[in-house]
């Protein structure tokens, strides 16, 4: 009955209330004319305009930094096995890039191992918690208080434990990825509103479905900003693997490099290492943007 | 605005009871001690029909809304829906609930949360009859914004939005708790006005909750007031205007003595 009746629908539109898609629809359609594809390469422009703007004065800074150190350096003849200046160590770059890169690659490895087992196993842990209140009881106070050990104090167990390959170093990355990740998915996976699950009630869906149509979901903001914190801290887990027991890594190299004296390599293996993680979160944040296309946080 | 072709579905008043509530009591427990928020509460609510619920603040409106809906327990009496208790009928999907926010999934676009309730619960995916989350759309005046967020609709669109998601497994009865309350006077004007199109269109029987008087006195063709502390019938008032009912109708004499007998009710109450 309903069905035939509905027909006679859209009798009551109103049209008081804004309706932003008919214009961003006409924006759209104007984009394609001819005639208006010079604004659209102007509004490129100033995007453009608009991240010189922004971003100019770090750069500036970043250069002015590094002129003020090499004038410093070569000024008071600072002994290269102090300090060694930009110039030498772009130098390490150019020359021992074999070297540098050679042991990069561990490096990421571990770091990106790391950074998914550590990060699976904390989002599995969270679902469990969320669903066992005795789980939860049971297992946080443990994962609070190994998160409390010093990552520097467990290398060495892990490393006894595991031997000097690749195994000791993943799992490190992963345990200094797990606690924030854990932490926080609890708390997203959590922060369902207390009517949605009415609704969910109201429907009868089981446990299962809300997990999946929401809290996973609804979770997502929350996981996020565990995973860009993790996507830093899961290199330097790698490194400080590599430092215990290892003849390759950044860590590695890091070592090698100061015992011997070998400041410009050190500070080229700093700056690689420092590179791989602001390249993780950057990847991670685009990664983000693309997933959180919706308002994210925003509960309605 | 009302078309002569939809397709009426007027209340008898010898019909079959939707809803029927016989000395209903509900307690809360609270570190003060219990807390009786419903104290033998009994009506019923004709097949088709239009309930709306008046009360003061704190007088267990809602509570008597989430009771039937199975949300609350109920200490003492009984509630029939359709002939089933409320957990049966919660099952059955058959009633659909309205909250005051649109309780929309932000991240799914207006359509897709108008789907939601055929995707999840024991009968998902067998879902005897629906109709098109489109057309629903089309029925709350959201039509050509199907794929829009939540956020990107109006607060209004919003609960239009959750009004179509209600509606979607055609459910017998329409629980709505305050639906418009976070709404300003005139889309309220406007949302009345439609809901009163979409009753006659869809002939769901509709229980409605609401603090405004001359909201309860324009959509119901019965008004519930409730007396605060503990929540108790105070009268089962009949409202008889001329169908179908329009905005304009607010400012006659008729009207204004049914809400000037509502509001003396609530003062007493």
């Amino acid at each position: 009955m309903a069905a035939a009746s509905m027909e006679g629908k859209g009798a009551g539109r109103d049209s008081t209330e804004p309706r932003p898609t008919r214009d961003s629809r006409s924006l759209r359609a104007a984009d394609v004319t001819a005639a208006e594809r010079n604004a659209g390469a102007a509004r490129v422009e100033r995007r453009g305009a608009r991240w010189r703007h922004r971003h100019a004065p770090a750069v500036f800074a970043a250069i002015g930094m590094l002129a003020l150190w090499q004038i410093v350096v070569a000024g008071f003849a600072v002994p290269t096995y102090i300090a060694p200046s930009p110039v030498q160590v772009l130098q390490v770059f150019v020359e021992q890039g074999d070297i540098l890169w050679l042991n990069f690659w561990p490096t990421l490895l571990e770091a990106v191992a790391g950074f998914a087992l550590g990060n699976s196993i904390a989002v599995v842990l969270a679902v469990w918690f969320v669903h066992n209140r005795l789980a939860e009881r049971a297992f946080y106070p443990i994962a609070v208080f190994v998160n409390t050990i010093p990552i520097i104090a467990v290398a060495p167990i892990l490393v006894l434990m595991l031997g000097n390959g690749y195994a000791p170093k993943i799992v490190i990355a992963a345990l200094i990825c797990f606690f924030p990740t854990l932490v926080n998915m609890v708390r997203g996976l959590k922060a369902v509103s207390p009517q949605m699950l009415e609704l969910m009630r109201v429907l009868s869906a089981s446990d299962r479905e809300i997990l999946w149509k929401i809290r996973l979901q609804s979770s997502l903001p929350f996981l996020f900003a565990a995973l860009k914190i993790a996507s830093t801290t899961c290199v330097i887990g790698a490194i400080v693997g590599e430092w215990i027991g290892s003849n390759y890594g950044l860590g590695s190299l890091i070592i090698e490099a100061t015992y011997n004296f070998r400041a410009p390599l050190l500070y080229a293996t700093v700056i690689l290492g420092a590179g791989l993680a602001v390249a993780f979160f950057v990847t991670t944040t685009l990664v983000e943007r693309r997933v959180l296309k919706w308002k994210p946080g925003a509960v309605f | 605005m009302t078309q002569g072709t939809a397709a009426a579905v007027v209340a008898d008043p010898a019909a079959a009871a939707a809803i029927s509530v016989r000395e209903l009591s509900v307690r809360f427990d609270t570190e003060a001690g219990g807390v009786t928020a419903l104290d033998r509460v009994g009506f019923e609510v004709p097949e088709g029909g239009f309930v709306t619920m008046l009360g003061p603040s704190g007088c267990g409106k809602s509570t008597l809304l989430r009771a039937i809906a199975d949300l609350v327990p109920i200490a003492g009496g009984a509630i029939e829906v359709f002939g089933r208790t409320p957990e049966q009928a919660r099952r059955a999907r058959d009633f659909a609930f309205v909250f005051q926010d649109a309780t929309l999934l932000p991240w799914r676009s207006a359509v897709d949360n108008v789907r939601l309730p055929l995707e999840v619960g024991r009968r998902a995916g067998q879902v005897k009859q629906h109709a098109e989350a489109e057309e629903l759309l089309a029925l709350v005046g959201l039509e050509g914004r199907e794929d829009a967020l939540p956020h990107e609709l109006s607060g209004g669109m919003r609960q239009r939005v959750s009004i179509a998601r209600a509606l979607v497994y055609r459910p017998r009865v329409l629980l709505m708790d305050e639906p418009f309350g976070a709404l300003d006077e005139l889309k309220r004007d406007k949302l009345n006005e439609e809901l009163l199109r979409i009753w006659r269109e869809t002939g769901t029987t509709v229980m409605f909750v609401t603090h405004s008087v001359p909201e309860a006195a324009f959509l119901g063709q019965k008004c519930l007031v409730l007396s605060a502390q503990p929540g108790r019938v105070r009268e089962y008032v009949d409202i008889e205007f001329a169908s179908p009912r329009v905005l304009g109708m607010r400012d006659t004499l008729e009207f204004v003595q049914v809400t000037a007998h509502l509001r003396g009710l609530l003062e007493e109450a």
